[in-house]
């Protein structure tokens, strides 16, 4: 069942176009994010669907309800929505307990409706209650935030960037928490964010917003897997490409004859390798040689980049490995790929097939 | 994969630049527009002046009396302010300086005695003490806080880490002060001393006392004797003219302090450098500024309240019932001032704020203006305005109103956009995806957020006028005596034990609300 619906949705600012006929449906109790660079137009989606700005043209639907079109334009308080800013804006002179009740009915409020609950939900202790938001971190801000904002039973809930002001060990865990919490509530949710692994670990889908436009939505493993162009690719990921020749499902190039994904072109083609697909052996086995230039180590994994010394023309490459195979620079190699590979136009850069 | 992109900035400032609603826009511009009346009024009428005729009254010895009088003073007073200013700012935040916190507080309430009370304390104990060493004394003492506070508040902001660095780069104590910390206080120290001369230009109350002749004392004169036109609208205009120029030059000097820290995180203290030997010196210099700025004021009002009135050089007692006369008009003309003041200000507050564009940062510089207005000179203006276009306004409440809205909208603008800033829009935004209408939002979020700031703002501007001499002087109804013209008035014929009451009131007044304000702004803010 289609919970969100946009179509054909136009904003411009000042008569630049931010947002060009973006088109999105997103299912009833799935988590899409919307990823995109900055400037690109996510938050002014975002803040669309909020009611916080007027789409210029086009039309959105929630729970089959149109609260944004050429004459409806449905103030936020009237769309049920909950929403949950970048920096969680809790209300300073208020408590916990009395942020999170906020948006009920005062009868609600009175009996502190669901505060526990609601807590436990987004995996804090109940004695946070009665706390000042100042005296939280902000990993728990957000948390309290997003509390607040499924309190009124929202039909949808809207997340701008709600990890970016967050560090890393603390955005990690508290991506975890909300992740957690909405799938409980089953709630229908969309997160605006620039970061590639929190848009592939989180949602249930992945839009790609480039230039104000809806370049591709897929679920994140065909996002990862077969991007739809170049662009793409190395938005979502790290990307080796090399030029090859494409014929009957596979694809020749400098690592040999690879299986290309299925429906793929024939003929002259970019070939996009996952640097994690390159498997490194020792010269004594088959495969590309090429030596180690370079290792960048991040512990649990390590960035190596590698001169390919058979071909004409010196190309390197980078692959990625755990961190405890990571090899000495300068040491002899031979690379395979493992799995299969995609194969761009070289012309247009999109994916054939 | 890169973490580091920022986003939202960009489309955020796009978003914010929204029209504001036209009635708020109206709004708005009440304050403004009131405050270029006086002003554009003040200048017009000395640009009617003839040419030859203007260079005449120019070039009057008078008006060369009244310029070495006033720049003299200013000068004087401005270097006095900022020695004893910055060196008390240093003692207090920088040295092990025995109960550094109270001798900082005590270097900044002198701020709560005007002049006029303290030049009313030395004038009672020493009616020698007058002409230029008296009113050196009096605006100095009264006027250097407005030095220390800021130098006091920019050596605290000062990250340690500077003058550590500059040491270890093979700095002394001594280079180190003058090449990195003294750089960094500058904006401080210019801007607090552009203050001090702003303020020794608008006095009137304490050079009237002290018989020291300035352009606002010589402006009153021309006004009672029977208010000599061209002459005394170019002398008004001169004086006007130098104000401005102060507070252009202040903001220029605020505008380039481009030294904040940048970056959040908690920041050390700097280390506090042990006095040693110079600790006796320290304490008797901070006890001899505490006497002369707090002592001899509040003393020598307390000595006259015990006094019979014939002790005075002037015997004269106070009335019981004129007493709470005064102290009933100055509460009424405080509280409604001040409240006319605040709601002329929140509008024009709320669309700086919320709707920043170069005609609205117009409307906030215009507000700003009448800081350089004096008071005498807005008062005459206002005088000159209702007996021609308005004559029911004059002498009325209204118009003194009026009056107080234009001297202390600055004052009310800068208290309401610190408690607008409070608010930031994404907490209505929060509101409003929660299900509530801007009424709602407005009486659950912006309400609770700004209301103690609004306070504030609002008691800042009643402790102003309840200590205001010269516009209540000029612009009060016949008949209606405030606390401050009480003072003035028995002052004035040396009735120095009539005096005390009103100004023991009216001091009381002021220190309260000056506690009550300090002790807001020490409490813990929110954070968010």
């Amino acid at each position: 069942m289609t919970h969100l619906l946009i179509k054909e949705l136009d904003k411009r600012f000042l008569g630049d176009p931010v947002l060009r006929g973006v088109d999105l449906a997103v299912r009833s109790g799935e988590l899409v994010a919307i990823l995109g660079a900055s400037g690109s137009g996510k938050t002014t989606l975002l803040r669309l669907i909020c009611g916080f700005e007027r789409a210029d043209d086009g039309t959105i639907a929630i729970d089959g309800r149109i609260v944004a079109g050429p004459q409806t334009h449905l103030p936020p308080e009237q769309r049920e929505i909950g929403y949950v800013a970048q920096e969680g804006a809790l209300f300073p002179h208020l408590s916990v307990a009395d942020n999170i009740v906020f948006g009920l009915p005062r009868r609600l409020r009175r009996a502190r409706f669901r505060v526990t609950e609601l807590l436990e939900l987004v995996g804090l202790p109940a004695s946070f209650a009665e706390r000042p938001p100042q005296a939280l971190s902000g990993g728990e801000q957000q948390r309290v935030a997003l509390a607040r904002a499924l309190a009124p039973s929202p039909k949808l809930v809207l997340l701008d960037e709600p990890f970016s002001a967050l560090d890393a060990a603390l955005r990690i865990e508290t991506r975890a928490a909300v992740a957690a919490a909405l799938a409980a509530t089953g709630a229908t949710a969309v997160l605006v964010t620039h970061d590639q692994a929190e848009a592939l670990s989180m949602g249930n889908a992945v839009a790609v917003l480039r230039d104000g436009r809806l370049v591709q939505v897929a679920d994140p493993v065909t996002l990862y897997r077969r991007p739809h162009d170049v662009g793409v690719a190395r938005f979502v990921g790290e990307a080796v490409l090399l030029p090859g020749v494409a014929a009957s499902g596979y694809v020749t190039c400098t690592f040999g004859r690879l299986r290309l994904s299925p429906g793929a072109p024939e003929g002259p083609v970019e070939v996009l390798v996952r640097p994690e697909q390159i498997r490194l052996g020792s010269i004594a086995q088959a495969g590309v040689a090429a030596r180690v230039c370079g290792v960048t180590f991040y512990g649990h994994d390590a960035s190596v980049s590698l001169l390919l010394t058979g071909e004409d023309q010196p190309r390197t490459v980078t692959a990625r490995l755990a961190g405890h195979a990571s090899p000495e620079p300068g040491t002899e190699v031979t690379l395979t790929v493992s799995g299969d590979v995609v194969a761009f136009s070289p012309d247009s850069g999109r994916r054939c097939g | 994969m890169t973490e580091a992109v920022a986003s939202g900035p960009a489309s955020r400032q796009r978003a914010s630049r929204r029209q504001p609603p036209a009635a708020l826009l109206v709004l708005a511009l009440i304050g403004p527009l009131i405050v270029l009346l006086p002003l554009a009024f003040t200048l017009f009428e000395a640009a009617r002046v003839d040419g030859a005729e203007a260079v005449e009254l120019l070039a009057r010895p008078l008006v060369g009396e009244l310029l070495v009088n006033t720049i003299g003073l200013v000068l004087a007073a401005t270097v006095a302010a900022a020695t004893i200013g910055t060196a008390a700012a240093w003692l207090v935040e920088r040295t092990d300086l025995p109960g550094y916190r109270a001798w900082g507080v005590l270097a900044a309430v002198p701020l709560a005695v005007p002049p006029f009370v303290s030049s009313y304390a030395w004038v009672s104990l020493s009616p020698g003490l007058q002409d230029f060493a008296g009113a050196w004394l009096v605006v100095t003492c009264s006027y250097y806080p407005l030095v220390y506070l800021p130098v006091a508040a920019a050596l605290r902001g000062l990250d340690p880490a500077l003058e550590e660095t500059a040491r270890s780069l093979g700095c002394g104590s001594c280079a180190c002060f003058r090449s990195v910390v003294l750089p960094q206080l500058r904006p401080a120290l210019l801007g607090g001393m552009l203050l001090v001369a702003l303020n020794v230009l608008v006095e009137f109350g304490a050079f009237a006392l002290l018989r020291f002749r300035t352009f606002t004392t010589e402006l009153y004169a021309e006004y009672r004797t029977g208010f000599d036109g061209p002459g005394a609208s170019l002398l008004a205009a001169v004086l006007l003219l130098l104000c401005l120029a102060c507070l252009f030059a202040e903001v220029k000097v605020r505008g380039g302090a481009g030294y904040a820290r940048l970056g959040r995180g908690v920041r050390r203290r700097a280390a506090r450098l042990k006095l040693g030997l110079t600790t006796l010196p320290a304490l008797a210099g901070f006890a001899a500024l505490a006497m002369t700025t707090l002592g001899v004021p509040l003393g020598m009002i307390a000595y006259w309240l015990t006094q019979h009135g014939a002790a005075a050089i002037s015997p004269a007692e106070a009335s019981v019932s004129l007493l709470i006369d005064a102290t009933i008009s100055s509460l009424w003309l405080g509280l409604s001032g001040a409240a006319v003041t605040v709601a002329l200000a929140l509008p024009l507050g709320f669309v700086a704020v919320r709707y920043q564009s170069r005609f609205v940062t117009l409307l906030e510089r215009m507000a700003y203006l009448a800081q350089g207005v004096p008071g005498i000179v807005v008062a005459l203006a206002l005088i000159s305005l209702t007996i021609r276009a308005a004559y029911p306004l004059y002498q009325t409440t209204p118009l003194l109103i009026a009056a107080y809205a234009i001297v202390f909208l600055p004052l009310a603008l800068v208290s309401v956009r610190a408690a607008l800033s409070q608010a930031q829009r994404g907490l209505e935004e929060a509101g409003r995806s929660l299900g509530l209408g801007w009424a709602a939002v407005a009486w659950r979020v912006l309400l609770p957020l700004i209301g103690p700031g609004l306070g504030a703002a609002a008691a800042l501007v009643f402790v102003s006028i309840v200590t205001e001499l010269t516009a209540t002087l000029l612009l009060a109804p016949i008949g209606t005596q405030t606390l401050a013209t009480q003072v003035w008035a028995d002052t004035s014929t040396l009735a120095f034990a009539a005096a005390a009451p009103y100004a023991a009131l009216m001091m009381a007044l002021s220190l309260l609300s000056t506690w009550l304000l300090a002790r807001r702004f020490a409490a813990t803010r929110f954070v968010s």
